[in-house]
């Protein structure tokens, strides 16, 4: 399982698609938050990192699909998945290292934004002025949102030979799961359930832990679902035999 | 017996890939499985290597069932698909040690150097796959077939496309092989089976047509040649 996870990360850091996704990634959110008046920490005059996640939720819409499209589904095009089964590894060992390898990628993309949480305690006043309990719920949170995006991910890839539709499923499973559900409960006949629907989304789970309050049932939220995703992706990898 | 197959078959709705066949291959010699395009050898292959799950029946390699014993039999197996599928953007010695991790082979740098040296991939051994040509390539998959030295080596057409300089080399390489393995493989050019088959198995849609001995064959037939044979079984 070692050596499939270690041939993915270095499959991923070879070529130009980590370097360019993350450096995408930095760029949208770096203009987001220091550059552009609307949604610029400089004019809003707070220093707090609020702004920033709840952005970067719609920005991994569109880097975890681009992370994980090629998985599954570049290996059918190639033929390599033949040569990948046929080793002696287990489907969910395969599963769980390209999960692994993906993951990693979306904690490298996260890791220089700690950046902005040094820059924004500078320019707190007095200085350091920051709720770090906050920022640290927030990047948990993030961590966990980004965990579940990759699994989606993962589950797309397996579903088709086409790159294209991979990231296009995954983007739309990504977009629903997050707020598909809080739409939803907002339906007039939903009422009564109004809650129960909300809290099926990530959003509210999200939005929870990012309050800097880690509770243990957003935590087996999460957990619960990125493993739902792996489960269903084994079975349709075994199945398709 | 090293692979022992029983009424295995494989069916996709109503076609039947393949139709109940039963074989076995013995250590020490060469089995050339044959037939035309779509009669099911490379559907046989797969279900060997555990690539296919069968729709029923049951195959054995060295004594491990391919279907509840899987990851125990595919230990045993050195592979090289149809087509050569390999990760183009990996060098050859890190593909190789890529595949050697995934069996946990011993010592697997002196092993790498030792198969590069077996296949003759020496001049091209730093470069990155996807730069190679055809009858390199062709070589790196037979380097990953038995890089963890398998007990049985599966071969799907693993002459296609090469120039007849490789051609000799590659069989001369299955051969000595070939001497200490059990070896299984398929292809269409006839010359190759009479230069390296001891055992032909002739499959025609799905089913076997002829399970012999290459001098059983001929003797069976009247000492026509090969290509006769082949035609007369499976027009």
């Amino acid at each position: 399982m070692y050596a499939v996870f270690k041939r993915e990360l270095f499959s991923f850091l070879s070529s130009m698609v980590a370097y360019i996704t993350i450096a995408i990634f930095l760029l949208v959110s770096g203009l987001l938050l220091w550059f552009f008046p609307d949604t610029s920490i400089l004019d809003y005059g707070y220093a707090e990192l609020d702004g920033f996640f709840s952005l970067v939720p719609y920005l991994f819409m569109f880097l975890i699909p681009a992370v994980t499209m090629r998985s599954f589904a570049e290996e059918r095009r190639e033929g390599t998945f033949e040569l990948l089964i046929t080793r002696p590894i287990q489907i969910w060992q395969i599963t769980v290292a390209k999960y692994l390898a993906s993951l990693v990628l979306v904690l490298f993309a996260l890791i220089p934004t700690l950046i902005y949480y040094y820059s924004v305690s500078k320019l707190g006043f007095p200085e350091g002025n920051i709720d770090s309990g906050s920022v640290i719920g927030s990047y948990i949170g993030l961590f966990l949102l980004g965990a579940a995006f990759t699994s989606i991910g993962i589950f797309s890839s397996a579903l088709t030979k086409n790159q294209v539709i991979a990231f296009v499923i995954c983007a739309a499973l990504c977009a629903f799961s997050f707020l598909g559900f809080d739409y939803t409960s907002q339906i007039a006949s939903f009422q009564p359930i109004e809650s129960a629907i909300a809290n099926l989304g990530i959003n509210q789970h999200y939005t929870a832990i990012s309050r800097g309050v880690l509770d243990t049932r957003d935590l087996i939220y999460f957990i619960t679902f990125s493993v739902l995703f792996l489960l269903i992706t084994k079975l349709i990898i075994g199945g398709k035999r | 017996m090293s692979i022992s197959v029983k009424n295995l078959s494989k069916h996709y709705d109503k076609q039947k890939a393949v139709d109940a066949i039963s074989f076995e291959a013995k250590p020490g010699r060469i089995l050339g499985f044959l037939g035309p395009n779509g009669a099911g050898k490379s559907t046989t292959m797969r279900m060997l290597t555990g690539y296919l799950e069968p729709t029923s029946g049951t195959a054995e390699v060295f004594g491990k069932s391919i279907v509840s014993q899987a990851i125990e039999a595919k230990k045993h197996i050195g592979y090289l698909p149809e087509n050569t599928p390999l990760y183009a953007d990996m060098y050859v010695k890190e593909f190789l040690s890529f595949v050697g991790q995934t069996y946990k082979t011993d010592n697997l740098a002196v092993r790498i150097d030792e198969v590069i040296k077996m296949v003759g991939l020496t001049p091209e051994q730093h470069k990155k796959i996807g730069m190679l040509s055809k009858g390199y390539r062709q070589r790196v998959g037979l380097a990953q077939a038995i890089i963890h030295d398998p007990e049985v080596l599966i071969l799907d057409e693993p002459t296609s496309g090469l120039d007849p300089n490789q051609l000799v080399d590659i069989r001369q390489l299955i051969k000595s092989l070939g001497a200490a393995k059990t070896v299984v493989i398929s292809t269409h050019i006839m010359q190759e089976v009479e230069a390296i088959c001891d055992d032909i198995i002739i499959i025609c849609k799905g089913k076997i047509v002829a399970n012999n001995s290459l001098e059983g064959l001929k003797k069976a037939h009247q000492q026509q040649s090969l290509e006769d044979i082949f035609r007369k079984l499976t027009a």
